[in-house]
């Protein structure tokens, strides 16, 4: 089945280059068929998942090929999905139609190559999530990387050269750096098997262990982007065309998250444990820091990258407090974050196609000409802003929750994201939506037609669930979560009889 | 009547849904549905009034039949298995996240959820005459009603993230309905201001939230810890939740017991920082600023939120809090709380928008429950959160009624003599106004009294006294003189005299024309009423009770203020709530360690004393107030200008409001903003500047590889290629391509070859 999953968008891909780039209409609907069928099944694999279980489900394996040396590591076709990935899986499998479909609305020239790299995308982004075989996440990683770098390059804004530029030097850098860490572990541990790999990883050397833990956290914090490597995400974000926006704030931000829990925490706790100080730091400043960026945006694109900035920051908080609570906040998270940027990127698309523009002193009083648009505007926002009720809130509640069990401190900086984050998603919404209309060229738009309704009631009904219920989507993560912390607890209290040999040693 | 689980948590289920739903229906459907749907969501309402009525009857009759107190009446909705799983695992204990919300029913929140109940139908009535024309009518209908949802579930929340979750929807419906007005083009005045005030009242109050979110990770750490290390905590709760309410507070006795009988310093901070939820929800100094300006909203909307009910949230916590919190809390509580009562009633006098005076008065009366509640007058506070949300609203709602007879004008000296005009609402606000400045009977007599007893007791009592209940003693009297004062000058400005409202030039004239007029500029057609207003433009005028069910909400609350029923109410609150039946026997006895005896038992000796000289204080400073305004504004009508010019410097302060808002902005809003830019310019310049810089560097290493390529690498390369071309092209002057000289060639080195072989 997962292998259906994963290849299923390739096949899709494959069917678009068949057919003649004249015929708009039937390129649209092969990939948004595929990516419907690949939605249905992303939700079929969430509902049969097993939560409590701490196993990978629905394994696939094959054959792929052999890596010379010693021992001869088979490099293997190796697919499943646990609770560290479920929700991850389904809710880029969710998203795909959504992106897809929203871009007729904005993509006009070069229908097909645009569907094409998508669909190659989906690939890629359920290929990472999925893979069980480390030399097999990084090809997927590779390969969701290039076709965000045709994407932004040839249907972007102004400045598309430079973005792309700098956003493909910018996780390549950040790949290399895995790469190494990658061949490294592989040829250590002499398995690439991902199930193996954390089992074996901790009877490393603690050195070895903190330079590969170092090494594949630096490549996922480039990709979060955690401070200080946050620069290239506002202006790839700026510039890429709406579908690229989503899917780079809905997904290919949480292959970064992914990575660091999965890789970073999972593989290394010793070292986690270690280096949390400093990462959940990294991240309560850049809550912080991003709000205050966010603050200072006049292009409103811009504003929603800062503040991707800001909500990934809860993400790392949250995930290196090393807690129960935390580590579950933290994927939900991803999660809501995903969800509600990606509907704020949606909205900000498509006033853009209505007026091209993205400096929010263009804007004001479009709620009295775009109401439905209002609405849901307004919603992403408190979505965004974690009002109890939607699914911002479980997440942040639950993260700062976690942190502050295991530091007051941090937690306490992160709430002050809380109120720095209604600051400027409540400033821009009174300058985008409220008060008068100033600029003429508001008052005669038009409001949302029926595929952009459709294409935010999905998202919608999500955040409401995820706010309301958030039980079905928490158990999903019981058994992965629970292993998880049970490791993180052995090594704090290795740790903690290393320390006290040390101190019985002098 | 005993409490019965099966039905009764059912009607409360069905208090909590009927809003819901019809929030749902509104929002999809309002627009087609016939009155844009204010009949359904009105009739739903009523359905919520008679079911909370009903079921508070019901609680305050078994009260009565018990045993004098109330004791066994906290119902946990969970113990029947009425509960809702929103994060929960069977298999883990508290140590991980167990949120099981279920519905408390206790005295507070019995009592709690009728006056919601009543105040949110009132309001819903009132709207309809109220709102009508409005543009925005069927959004107005269903906001209120998810706010009506929001409160209702507050108050039967029965865990603290439960109560913090509706606690900030109420955050989000007030901001959308102080906005009410900012999509509506057709109104300057309100237009721009309700578009910053809603902001500003969502910001100012998510400060206090923040604080209150901190305060509830402290209270979960720290008893999660507690519960997993000390096992005897683990066998008194064995299926501790840590955010339940009741389980909260029996902690915190098992807590405080290990501790010696002293509350740990973590508690002090816990306390204080779920205080500071309250600071802001109930407009204490000194984020009280944002109420003032959520006067922008509706006036309907003013009466319930900002009146009655959400603003009364923050004291309902100290309420649900109040066994939690440390001596040293409730010290800090008491301060607060009077400095408030006494700051806001200041300001109240010398305002002259007939809504910012009530708006400040609110701020003042909710001073006066913090403080009561800081001084152990726990009782005392709910039951005049319970007074004050009756006559406030219906303040309110009059003060709208008499803004809507006098063509949207809110300036206190533009009106004048409206009495003759509109006798309904005069007499409604004048028994309202009676009970806000406790006159004696009337409702607000009782809670305010309660309180003063709650402050004598705890000065007189030698083993609470402190020099902050003496502080706060003096200052609470003070503030009701000055309520009984500003209430009587609005009643005095607005409902006596003549109308001024159409005069070209009256006694107030210059010093509108120095300072403008308050609230929105006086026009004589209003574009909504205009229908309305055909008849008697210039003169203000009642509500045509045909069209308009106002008159009728102003009436049923103002029931609740007049002696008689306001005595029966004092009665029955106080015989209902007592430590011991709103927190149980346990954690009850508990609480009342912190509170006089004096105040427990008003026939103690202590408790004699100390009713006497409430009285006699209520009593003086009331008819002080009441007198003094009379004197002031009906009397010598010319003093008023003669004491302020006197006052100078100090009234200047007192009409800025103290400067408050322009301290906030120059100590924390101005440098934030300075902040964003520096780090917009930080992160551009320096963060980014370092990547160029990286960029450029590679760049210009790049361009150096490439000259050193071109240069040297390439330049061996094209010497190699000299060399061979040099070397190619002599040897390229024997390549002809002639035949013959080939043949010459190959037989000349043949000759050579042959002869060399033959010589050697």
């Amino acid at each position: 089945m997962l292998t259906l999953l994963v290849f299923l968008p390739l096949v899709g891909a494959l069917l678009c280059l068949l057919v003649p780039s004249s015929n708009r209409a039937l390129l649209r609907m092969v990939a948004l068929g595929t990516s419907v069928v690949v939605a249905a099944m992303g939700v079929v694999l969430f509902a049969r998942f097993d939560g409590a279980s701490a196993e990978a489900q629905y394994v696939a394996s094959a054959a792929w090929f052999t890596l010379p040396g010693a021992g001869a590591i088979p490099i293997r076709m190796l697919l499943g999905v646990d609770g560290l990935s479920i929700l991850m899986a389904a809710l880029t499998a969710v998203l795909m139609p959504i992106v897809i479909l929203s871009s007729w609305g904005h993509i006009g020239e070069r229908v097909k190559e645009f569907l094409v790299w998508m669909l190659v995308m989906e690939t890629g982004m359920l290929g990472v999530f999925l893979a069980l075989d480390l030399v097999l996440f990084y090809f997927f990683w590779e390969v969701s990387l290039v076709p965000l770098y045709f994407i932004v390059g040839i249907w972007g804004g102004e400045k598309r050269l430079y973005a792309t530029v700098k956003f493909f030097l910018y996780t390549l850098a950040g790949s290399l750096v895995m790469l190494v860490g990658v061949i490294w572990l592989v040829y250590a541990a002499g398995t690439a098997d991902i199930a193996a790999l954390t089992a074996r990883a901790s009877a490393l050397p603690s050195e070895t262990q903190g330079l590969l833990f170092g090494a594949f956290a630096l490549a996922f914090a480039i990709k979060v982007p955690l401070l200080p490597f946050h620069t290239w995400l506002a202006d790839a974000h700026t510039e890429a065309p709406t579908s690229g926006s989503v899917v780079l704030a809905g997904v290919l931000l949480k292959m970064g998250t992914y990575g660091l829990l999965r890789f970073g925490i999972g593989m290394f706790p010793t070292a986690a444990v270690a280096w949390a100080p400093l990462f959940m730091g990294l991240g309560a400043v850049g809550i912080v820091y991003g709000a205050l960026l966010a603050m200072a945006q006049n292009d409103v694109k811009r504003l929603i990258a800062c503040s991707s900035v800001s909500h990934l920051g809860y993400v790392v908080l949250g995930m290196f407090a090393l807690t129960q609570v935390g580590l579950r906040g933290s994927v939900i998270q991803m999660v809501n974050h995903g969800l509600s940027t990606g509907l704020l990127f949606l909205l900000i698309g498509m006033i853009y196609e209505r007026r091209h523009t993205r400096a929010i002193d263009q804007f004001g009083g479009i709620a009295q000409s775009m109401p439905v648009f209002a609405f849901f505007f307004v919603f992403a926002v408190l979505s965004s802003v974690a009002l109890p009720g939607l699914n911002g809130f479980v997440g942040e509640y639950m993260i700062l929750l976690g942190t502050f069990q295991a530091s007051p401190f941090w937690a306490s900086i992160g709430v002050l994201g809380v109120i720095l984050g209604a600051v400027y998603l409540l400033s821009a919404t009174r300058r985008l939506i409220f008060g008068p209309i100033v600029h003429a060229a508001n008052a005669k738009l038009a409001d949302l037609n029926a595929r952009e309704i459709g294409l935010c009631v999905p998202v919608v009904v999500l955040c409401v669930w995820i706010g309301v219920a958030p039980n079905l989507f928490l158990g999903k993560l019981d058994g992965s979560i629970d292993a998880l912390a049970e490791r993180l607890d052995d090594a704090r209290v290795a740790a903690a009889e290393a320390q006290a040999d040390e101190v019985a040693a002098r | 009547m005993k409490f019965d689980p099966s039905t009764d948590f059912g009607l409360l289920l069905a208090v909590l849904l009927i809003p819901l739903i019809g929030y749902t229906i509104q929002i999809f459907f309002g627009k087609k549905l016939p009155r844009q749907g204010d009949w359904m969501l009105t009739g739903g309402m009523g359905v919520v009034m008679l079911i909370t009525v009903y079921l508070a009857i019901k609680a305050i009759a078994a009260g009565a039949h018990g045993d004098g107190h109330a004791v066994d009446f906290l119902h946990s909705s969970q113990d029947h298995g009425f509960a809702f799983k929103w994060l929960f695992d069977e298999a883990k204990g508290p140590g991980l996240l167990n949120v099981v919300a279920g519905i408390l029913y206790d005295p507070l929140g019995a009592v709690m959820l009728a006056v919601v109940g009543i105040v949110c139908f009132c309001v819903h009535l009132f709207s309809i005459g109220y709102m009508q024309g409005d543009r925005r009518y069927h959004i107005f209908f269903a906001n209120i009603s998810l706010f009506s949802f929001a409160m209702l579930g507050l108050v039967l929340a029965d865990n603290i993230l439960f109560l913090f979750l509706f606690w900030e929807i109420m955050g989000l419906m007030s901001y959308l309905l102080i906005g009410h007005f900012s999509q509506d083009p057709s109104n300057p005045f309100f237009h721009r201001w309700a578009t910053w005030a809603s902001k500003k009242a969502f910001l100012t109050t998510r400060i206090g939230d923040c604080l209150l979110f901190i305060g509830i990770f402290i209270f979960y750490r720290e008893f999660t810890t507690a519960w997993e290390t000390v096992p005897a905590f683990k066998e008194a709760l064995p299926r501790f939740q840590p955010f339940l309410f009741t389980d909260m507070w029996e902690m915190g006795r098992l807590v405080v017991a290990q501790n010696g009988g002293e509350f740990p310093a973590w508690m002090t901070a816990a306390g204080l920082c779920c205080f500071g939820g309250t600071i802001g929800k109930s407009a204490q100094f000194p984020l009280h600023i944002w109420l003032p300006d959520a006067m922008a909203g509706p006036t309907p909307v003013s009466a319930m939120i900002h009146a009655a009910t959400m603003v009364a949230a923050g004291v309902f916590l100290l309420g649900r809090m109040y066994p939690l919190m440390s001596p040293e809390v409730l010290a800090v509580v008491t301060v607060v709380g009077a400095t408030t009562a006494l700051f806001a009633a200041t300001i109240g006098m010398v305002v002259y928008d007939i809504k910012a005076v009530l708006a400040y008065s609110t701020i003042s009366q909710l001073g006066f429950m913090v403080a009561a509640v800081g001084m152990g007058g726990l009782v005392a506070g709910m039951f005049h959160m319970v007074t004050h949300a009756f006559f406030k609203a219906c303040l309110f709602l009059s003060a709208g009624s008499v803004i809507h007879g006098c063509h949207h004008v809110q300036d206190m000296r533009l009106m004048g003599g409206v009495r003759k005009h509109m006798p309904v609402t005069f007499v409604c606000m004048l028994v309202c106004t009676a009970a806000i400045a406790g006159v004696y009977q009337f409702s607000g007599y009782f809670s305010k009294d309660a309180i003063l007893l709650a402050g004598w007791a705890s000065v007189l009592d030698n083993a609470v006294f402190s020099g902050w209940n003496l502080y706060a003693l003096i200052s609470l009297a003070i503030a009701a003189m000055f309520t009984a004062f500003y209430m009587f000058r609005l009643i005095f400005m607005t409902f006596f005299g003549e109308y001024r409202g159409n005069l070209e030039t009256h006694m107030y004239s210059a010093q509108i024309a120095a300072e403008g007029v308050e609230g929105p500029e006086p026009h004589a057609h209003d574009d909504h009423h205009g229908d309305e207003h055909g008849h008697d433009a210039h003169l203000p005028h009642e509500a045509p009770l045909r069209r308009n069910p106002m008159t009728i909400s102003l009436v049923i609350l103002a029931v609740f203020a007049v002696p008689g029923v306001a005595a029966l109410l004092n009665g029955w609150i106080t015989h209902l709530m007592t430590p011991l039946s709103m927190y149980g026997p346990t954690a009850g006895a508990f609480a009342a360690e912190k509170i006089s005896e004096g105040i427990l038992d008003h026939d103690s000796h202590l408790g004699r004393q100390a009713h006497y000289l409430a009285v006699g204080v209520s009593l003086f400073v009331a008819t002080a107030g009441i007198v003094a305004a009379w004197f002031l504004y009906v009397r010598r009508r010319d003093l008023p200008e003669v004491i302020t010019t006197k006052l100078g410097l100090v009234y200047t302060a007192v009409r800025r409001r103290y400067f408050v808002d322009e301290m906030i902005d120059i100590a924390f809003i101005q440098p934030t903003l300075k902040l964003t830019t520096f780090f917009r310019t930080f992160d551009e310049k320096v963060v980014d500047g370092f990547v160029l810089l990286n960029g450029s560097i590679h760049k210009g290493l790049a361009f150096f590889m490439a000259w050193i390529d071109k240069t040297i690498v390439d330049g061996l390369v094209n010497l190699v290629g000299l060399v061979s071309q040099a070397f190619g092209a002599a040897t390229r002057l024997l390549q002809t391509g002639r035949i013959q000289q080939y043949a010459a060639f190959a037989v000349a080195g043949g000759l050579l070859l042959a002869s060399w072989l033959i010589l050697s």
